[in-house]
Formats: structure tokens, C-alpha cells, sequence
């Protein structure tokens, strides 16, 4: 008598979890209407809230198609492990190459060239980093010089986790090395800056928070358009931006993840997306949101925007992601070693 | 001396709850005034515009269906374990009250992982999902995985208290009276852990909406698809929506109060009803 219970129960059981599993299965896809997923960093939103709507009505003017956009913002490189683990992007708009490398190397979803696919190194927008400082400049800090003074409190996030720390402890690494001329000099001086440093967020805007919102540090060592954000969204005149002496070129790249992409049948549209941001009027957008546009023309309109620093890359002055990556934030690595010492 | 121990018991007695309501107003009390507060810092319209937005509302619809699937389910399992638990002996059954335990005991962080691991793309079974053009992790159903494993203890951990108490004399009563199985349970046992299952559910939705950890890991934080409230909460947060980030954790806060009240008045009549039977 109990077993029909249990089997009553089964049943139950099958009945709650029937329209579970009916979910599970993609709906069929109309095909005059195009869903693009892009999966991007934390800093972007206000740029692609800008950009995914005026790219839907050209593409709606050129093809008679509708797009609608699917947008996932978060830690550069935990966005990048979401879509190793499946997560389902057509385009990845990340906060630095290495972690669409990964995405190549680890899961294969998209060719190891993928840089070579559009202009400037497949990054059509680019940015520095930068320093923020509070109203007033209380601390009189000019340069990278002075970060490393007795009593001054930098607010940078973690380089392990967040692609705009890895671009802050280079720019920082590139200063050192300028200014006392050795490798030695310049793990000396990012020794010296990260014994200042209170507390490693993992993410940039988790450190803009505790800059901003918790009133923690004296500096905080920003993307160029998060400090500019930062400013404008947190209310003029409570903070400074100051330009250091140097810096690096941060390219933030994009790609089109062609293995999802042909699998939702968006290789077209998902290419011609990222195309897109290289257009005058994206480029626009890209400055509008304190982006560093790649066109001249509108680099050149928006030139008084822009604080003029000389700037050292990737490529060149690290060698590339992969060596800079290996050589300064894997296990055993630099940012390792310095980080023990003190 | 008499008098003198009941007045160092008063002063003991004020000591006490005085530093319990301290505790109370600052852990509980404030954070939950600075919440409103700022939810509704800028104004009841900037409040409603910004639980209305396409997002918020999107988010709240999807906490609204994975509580609505996750619930019943563990409601079910949870009666069905209880009662093979309470009212059956058979081997490995101190091992099953364990597993059961299980999800209160590892963080929810690594709970999310599990279905990483098991669905992911390069998980246990990702390929096959794959091939079959399946979608577990980073959709809802992944999400509703998650919470059903995090809120799998709430409604058995409460009814097997309950049922062991009572014992399965009423059962056998019922049946040797000629009852079948069915109406022994609809008649005799369900009344018995009503208020209990009740309590149990309670727990289990509050624990099923507000799931931050596990979700966090299995969502894909897609907007406006895969964002449950409290992920939403703090995206907003990140995006310098203060209103926005507080407006909603609002909704949540008023969710823990209605779970609360709802907690009492259930507690009240639970009492009510077992000194009645005893």
C-alpha cells in the first residue's frame, strides 16, 4: 500500500520536473531575427549600450534583418573562463589579448591568428592608464614618483584576476625601468608601490568602489575611461585626474568566438558587428565614452579630450601578452615574487 | 539576601538584553533602515522607475520562475525523504540524512563549480549536451540546478524532526482501519506536518530567491536573461546605480520581511497545534 504512495510520488516528482527538462532545448530560431551575444569586460556597458542600437538599424537597413543583443559584463578574465566553460558568446570583447588567447589555446573555439582578422591588432578602441586622485590633490601626487612616498595609500586591483591591474603593474613596471634604467630598478620600484597598497580588489571597478564609495587610498591607478567615468558619473570636482610622465598603450581587443558563431549561424552579422566599430560614427560613440578612438579623423576631433602621455606597448616593450604574462603574473612569476617579499 | 539575588538577576537580565538589542539594531536593524533609505533616497518615482526598468523586471521574472520550479521540487523530495527516513528502516539510511546535509555544508561557490564541472563545455557531459544542442550551464535550467541543490535540506531538514517525533502510529492506525496509502498520507501524515512543511517551504523560497554564491557561478550574467535578482543587485551596484542596486535589494529585504512575519505567525500556530496534540 505504501509502494503506491512512492509511485504517486514518483510521478509527482515527474510531473514537476517535466516542463524543467521541456526548457532545457534552445527554441527554433526565426530566421529574420539575429540574437548576438557579447560577452565583454566590466568597463564597457555604457559603450555598447551606445553602440548595439545604432549598429541594429544599419544592419537592419543593409540586410532588412533585426538584431537584438545579448550582453554579459565582468572580470576580464573570468568572462574569458565563462566562455572556455561554454558560455554561449558569438563575440568577445575583452579587456586584453591574453585572455582571448586563452580562450584559442584552452577550448580552440576560434583560430590562434584571431588577431590578424581586423585592423590595429583587432582592437578598435584603445586606453591608458591613469591616475585619480582626490579634489585638490591633497597628497601632491604628479607622477609615478610619488607613489611610492612614505604615507601614500595606492588603490589598485589584484593583477592575478583583473586585465586593468596587469596593464597598471606594467605601465608601473615600465616607469621603474625608465627611471633607474635595469630590470633590477624596476622590481625595486613596483616592490616599493605594491608595499603601499592596502587592499588587492579583483576587479577594476571593485577598486573604483573602494576608492570612490569607501573613501580608501589616496590614488587610484584607473583605466583612462573608468577615470573619466568615474569622475563625470561620480559628480564633478570630488576628483582629479592626473596624467603621469608615461604609461602604456592598453588595446583592448575583440573577436568573433567562430566556433559559437557558426554553430548559431551569426558568422556574418557577428563579423560585420565588430566591423562596425571601426566606422566613423562608432568611433564617435567609442570617444563619447572616453574611449581612445583608432581613426585619425575623429582621434583628431577629439583630441583636446585627451591627455597627451607618452606611451609604451605591449608589444613591443614586453614582447607580447603571452611573455609578459608568463614573465610577470603566472605562479612563481614577478608579481609573485614581490608580492612574498614584503 | 534574597532581594539581592533577584536584583543582581534583573541587572544581569538588562545587561543581557540590552547588548542582544545593540547587536539587533546594528546588524540587523541598520543595515536594513540604509537600504530603504537609500532605495528611496532619491524619491518614490526614481524607486519605481528603477524596479521597472526591462532588466530589473526581467530579473525578477526569472527569480520569480526558478523559486516556482525549485521550490515544489524540493518539497517533494523533501516529503519523500522524510518519510522513507522516518517511517522505513533500511540499510545506508544514516548515509542518505547525511547527503542531505551535504549542500549546508559546502560553499556555495564550490556548489556552482560541481555544475561547471558536470555540464560545462569541457565538464563530464558537455560535449554530449553540446551535440544534442542542449543548454544547462549559463541558462536557466543550470541556474535552477543550482538553487535546487542549495535549498535541498530546508523542507526534509524540517520535517524529519517532526515525523520522528510523531512515529508512524497514526500510519498503522489508519491502515488497519483499511485505508490505502494515498489517503493515509492526504488524511493522516499531511496534517500532521502541515504547519512544519509550511515553515520548511518558507525557508526553502527565501533561501531560492536570495542564492547569490551558486548562481553567481552557473549564470553567465547575461542581461535581461540569466540575471537573477541579487546578481542584478550587484551589477547595478558596479554600474553606480545606487538607486537601482538599492531598489531592488529593497524588493529582496521585503522578501525577508514577509518571510519573517510569515515565519512567526507559522511558529505561533505550530506551537499551538503540537501543545494541542500532546
Amino acid at each position: 500500500m505504501n509502494r503506491r504512495a512512492v509511485i504517486t510520488a514518483t510521478i509527482a516528482l515527474g510531473l514537476a520536473a517535466g516542463p524543467f527538462l521541456a526548457g532545457c532545448t534552445s527554441k527554433p530560431t526565426d530566421p529574420n531575427a539575429i540574437v548576438l551575444t557579447n560577452v565583454s569586460y566590466d568597463p564597457t556597458r555604457e559603450l555598447y549600450q551606445a553602440i548595439n542600437p545604432a549598429f541594429a538599424a544599419f544592419w537592419k537597413q543593409k540586410t532588412g534583418k533585426d538584431v537584438t543583443f545579448r550582453m554579459s559584463h565582468g572580470g576580464s578574465g573570468k568572462q574569458s573562463r565563462a566562455i572556455i566553460d561554454g558560455l554561449d558568446a558569438d563575440v568577445a570583447t575583452l579587456g586584453l589579448a591574453y585572455d582571448i588567447d586563452a580562450i584559442a589555446t584552452k577550448a580552440t573555439l576560434l583560430p590562434a591568428d584571431w588577431q590578424k582578422a581586423l585592423p590595429d591588432n583587432s582592437s578598435p578602441y584603445t586606453s591608458t592608464i591613469v591616475f585619480l586622485v582626490r579634489k585638490g590633490n591633497p597628497k601632491g601626487i604628479k607622477d609615478w614618483g610619488d607613489l611610492v612616498k612614505p604615507g601614500v595609500q595606492v588603490i589598485t586591483p589584484n593583477p592575478k584576476t583583473s586585465g586593468g591591474a596587469r596593464w597598471n603593474f606594467l605601465a608601473a613596471w615600465a616607469y621603474g625601468k625608465k627611471a633607474g634604467g635595469s630590470d633590477a630598478a624596476a622590481e625595486a620600484y613596483v616592490t616599493k608601490l605594491f608595499a603601499n597598497v592596502p587592499v588587492l580588489d579583483s576587479g577594476a571597478r571593485g577598486s573604483t568602489t573602494t576608492f570612490v564609495e569607501r573613501g580608501i587610498g589616496d590614488v587610484l591607478l584607473a583605466w583612462e575611461n573608468e577615470a573619466f567615468l568615474a569622475e563625470k558619473e561620480l559628480g564633478k570636482g570630488q576628483f582629479e585626474l592626473v596624467a603621469p610622465s608615461l604609461s602604456i598603450l592598453a588595446e583592448p581587443p575583440v573577436a568573433v568566438i567562430s566556433a559559437n558563431a557558426k554553430k548559431h549561424g551569426t558568422e556574418e552579422v557577428a563579423d560585420a558587428y565588430l566591423r562596425y566599430l571601426y566606422t566613423p560614427e562608432a568611433q564617435a560613440a567609442i570617444a563619447h565614452n572616453f574611449y581612445r578612438p583608432r581613426d585619425p579623423k575623429i582621434a583628431e576631433q577629439f583630441k583636446s579630450q585627451f591627455p597627451q602621455i607618452p606611451m609604451v606597448t605591449i608589444d613591443k616593450d614586453f614582447g607580447g601578452w603571452a611573455k609578459a604574462q608568463k614573465t610577470f603574473f603566472d605562479d612563481g612569476g614577478v608579481f609573485d615574487r614581490i608580492t612574498t617579499k614584503k | 539576601m534574597k532581594v539581592r539575588a533577584t536584583s543582581e538577576d534583573r541587572l544581569t537580565q538588562i545587561v543581557l538584553i540590552g547588548l542582544a538589542l545593540t547587536f539587533l539594531a546594528f546588524f540587523l536593524l541598520l543595515p536594513l533602515v540604509a537600504v530603504f533609505s537609500e532605495a528611496l533616497g532619491q524619491g518614490l518615482g526614481m524607486f519605481l522607475e528603477a524596479v521597472q526598468t526591462p532588466d530589473a523586471l526581467a530579473a525578477i521574472r526569472l527569480t520569480l520562475i526558478i523559486a516556482a520550479i525549485s521550490v515544489p521540487l524540493n518539497v517533494v523530495f523533501g516529503i519523500a525523504a522524510s518519510w522513507a527516513i522516518t517511517k522505513f528502516q533500511f540499510p545506508g539510511k544514516s548515509l542518505l540524512i547525511t547527503l542531505i546535509d551535504l549542500p549546508f555544508s559546502v560553499s556555495p561557490v564550490v556548489s556552482g563549480l560541481i555544475f561547471v564541472l558536470l555540464f560545462g563545455a569541457n565538464g563530464f557531459v558537455g560535449p554530449w549536451l553540446a551535440e544534442h544542442d542542449l543548454k544547462i550551464i549559463f541558462a536557466v535550467p543550470g541556474i535552477v540546478l543550482a538553487t535546487v541543490f542549495i535549498t535541498f535540506p530546508f523542507v526534509a531538514r524540517e520535517l524529519i524532526p517532526l515525523m520522528m517525533e510523531q512515529g508512524k502510529d497514526d500510519e498503522e492506525a489508519a491502515l488497519s482501519l483499511g485505508a490505502s496509502g494515498w489517503q493515509t498520507f492526504w488524511h493522516v501524515t499531511l496534517p500532521n506536518i502541515r504547519w512544519g512543511l509550511l515553515y520548511g517551504v518558507l525557508l526553502c523560497n527565501a533561501r531560492a530567491m536570495g542564492e547569490f554564491g551558486a548562481v553567481s557561478v552557473v549564470s553567465g550574467h547575461i542581461r535581461g536573461e540569466t540575471n537573477t535578482m541579487p546578481l542584478h543587485v550587484e551589477i547595478l551596484y558596479n554600474e553606480y546605480d545606487f538607486v537601482g542596486a538599492f531598489a531592488v535589494a529593497s524588493l529582496l529585504a521585503l522578501l525577508a520581511l514577509v518571510t519573517l512575519v510569515a515565519k512567526s505567525v507559522l511558529e505561533w500556530r505550530f506551537d499551538l497545534h503540537s501543545g494541542a496534540s500532546h
